[in-house]
């Protein structure tokens, strides 16, 4: 059963159309990848996806319900956690901190103003399960903007994690990231397959057709391709166009 | 914002020590050469110093024309107590509903706009306020302000305090500034506390957690306006007088610098450091030279290019750097080799 579909999807800056028109859907428990060349529209639906950008037409819809040009934050708590490709922590905080603000605990107590969040185990208990869960154990304590790139990038997903999303939604996660924290990377999201959903947007091909269960390719603004890594591998466009060079 | 036990504390060690000096002042303050009104200044600035704090260093919002609350609470607590009471907390209750309620319709217009564009509107409603408090002669007495307010008595039920000298009414400031320093220490701490400085960081990080963010900008606002209008509706009371000058772009900018000189950016304590480095600057300096603001205004110059975080942040980093040399190990205590 589809959890996220997109249909008909269509953005205009102005009078530059962006998206044409997007039709997508994936499956509970799938992970799956988008690509494309650069400027082919992948950010703009990652971003119309997550409420970022409202649609001029088309409906997205989340479980059945439709959430196209809802706000960033009605998305969010709808189920749906995006983590960015230029990264956006909390540098002022430490990685547990981050972690604890994206907890659904944290949020129910957001305009609580009777009690201090220092030393409150309820949420740095549960935040430290989660950084333990992307391999941050021992940096609980450390600030953001301290961490190297790599574990700033699991961090991101940390952050994504804590909001116990439905739909994980990854920009371009291995940005940046050299060989090591691309395999590293993958061993991670390798291991939340099956139990999220994954959306994932990304310009390593070895990475993505690693990964993917199934893969769409959007350029000028419209899904041009779709498929899994095995069927794109023989896709004539893709081979033309040659996205497809994963080795 | 790294916790500390000291944040998860609803009384540090720091606040008593600083209460317990502050309560020394009216002993020696005349000893050195400052006039005893001076202690009930800084403390009244300092209470519109850490409300004003909340949006600028908490929240990362830059209201330019915060004075405008400052002196709608000034005038409400003078027209509270000229048509509805002559009662300190109902005035001061008045004071503080107005400056909210003066966030708030601010708020609702600025709320959703960030950096540049919010501080521009801010300075716009700020002149929109104080153009007002000039024009509007029949009740806020235009240019020549409101007169005659007085300082009230303090009454607890039981028993009721006179506060119409400077030293009693010194003491009831200092009790209001301890119990204000405390609420507000205990919300910068707490979780929403910790969703504004998150919202600093990052406005839209932050909406992508599932907060609305538009609300909780909307909500500090008004909370810091409030607490605004009560420091004016204190001012009015200490001053015996309302005027529109404390509204106008210049006396909101002295919030702002205050708050970066003392370090408002890094610590809680900031503001009240840079509005007792400012208001004793000015008595001391302007002793001296009518063109003292020449020189505090070189020092400010000074501070932000060479220490942005203020004089709370210098001496934050003179600490780390002491506590890493202590940290250190010599050479003397290191194991020798072979």
């Amino acid at each position: 059963m589809a959890l996220v579909e997109a249909e008909g999807v269509h953005v205009r800056f102005g009078d530059r159309v962006v998206l044409e028109e997007i039709n997508l859907s994936v499956n509970e428990g799938e992970l799956h990848g988008i690509m494309g060349p650069n400027g082919a529209g992948k950010t703009t639906f990652f971003n119309t996806l997550t409420g970022r950008v409202k649609p001029n037409r088309g409906r997205i819809r989340l479980n059945g319900e439709d959430v196209a040009g809802l706000s960033p934050h009605a998305i969010a708590r709808k189920g749906l956690a995006r983590s960015f490709q230029i990264m956006t922590l909390f540098n002022d905080f430490t990685a547990q901190e981050n972690v604890m603000v994206a907890l659904p605990a944290y949020r129910a107590r957001g305009f609580d103003v009777r009690r201090a969040v220092a030393g409150d185990a309820s949420f740095s208990d549960e935040a430290n399960e989660v950084l333990a869960s992307v391999g941050l154990a021992g940096k609980a304590g450390i600030s953001a903007k301290l961490l190297s790139y790599g574990e700033r990038r699991a961090l991101e997903i940390a952050v994504a994690l804590a909001q116990r999303p439905r739909v994980l939604c990854l920009d371009e996660p291995t940005s940046g990231l050299g060989t090591d924290g691309t395999l590293r990377l993958a061993e991670l999201i390798g291991s939340l397959k099956g139990k999220l959903t994954i959306v994932a947007v990304e310009h390593d091909m070895r990475f993505l057709f690693s990964l993917a269960d199934r893969i769409s390719v959007i350029h000028w603004g419209q899904v041009v391709a779709r498929g899994t890594p095995r069927e794109l591998q023989e896709n004539a466009w893709v081979k033309r166009s040659n996205l497809g060079s994963f080795g | 914002m790294t916790g500390t036990s000291s944040d998860a504390r609803l009384i540090t060690p720091t606040m008593i020590a600083a209460w317990l000096v502050l309560a020394t002042v009216p002993l020696w303050i005349s000893k050195v050469g400052l006039y005893p009104y001076i202690g009930v200044e800084i403390l009244i600035w300092s209470i519109y110093a850490l409300a004003f704090n909340l949006v600028l260093g908490v929240s990362g919002l830059p209201s330019f024309g915060h004075g405008a609350f400052f002196g709608i609470g000034a005038y409400a607590f003078g027209l509270t107590q000229f048509n509805v009471a002559a009662n300190l907390w109902v005035c001061l209750i008045g004071a503080t509903l107005a400056g909210a309620v003066a966030g708030l319709l601010v708020g609702l217009f600025i709320a959703h706009r960030r950096g540049i564009y919010f501080a521009l509107l801010t300075i716009a409603f700020g002149q929109i306020f104080w153009t007002i408090s000039v024009k509007s002669h029949s009740i806020t007495g235009g240019e020549d302000g409101l007169l005659n307010i007085v300082r009230l008595p303090v009454n607890l039920g039981v028993v009721a305090f006179d506060i119409s000298d400077n030293d009693s009414l010194y003491y009831f400031v200092l009790a209001v500034f301890a119990v204000v320093a405390v609420v507000l220490w205990r919300l910068v701490n707490s979780p929403y506390g910790r969703l504004l400085s998150a919202i600093r960081q990052s406005e839209v990080r932050t909406a992508h957690l599932g907060y609305n963010v538009w609300l909780y900008k909307l909500s500090i606002i008004v909370i810091s306006a409030g607490f605004s209008g009560f420091a004016g509706g204190l001012f009015a009371m200490a001053q015996r007088s309302a005027f529109p000058d404390v509204m106008n772009l210049a006396q909101s900018g002295l919030v702002v610098m205050m708050t970066l000189v003392g370090g408002g950016l890094v610590s809680f304590w900031g503001p009240v450091i840079g509005v007792i480095v400012f208001l004793t600057a000015r008595d001391v300096i302007g002793a001296m030279t009518n063109a003292w603001m020449l020189y505090f205004g070189t020092m400010f110059v000074l501070l932000v290019l060479f220490r942005p975080d203020g004089i709370a942040g210098a001496f934050k980093l003179l600490v780390e750097r002491w506590k890493a040399r202590g940290a250190t190990p010599s050479l003397s205590s290191a194991p020798r080799s072979g």
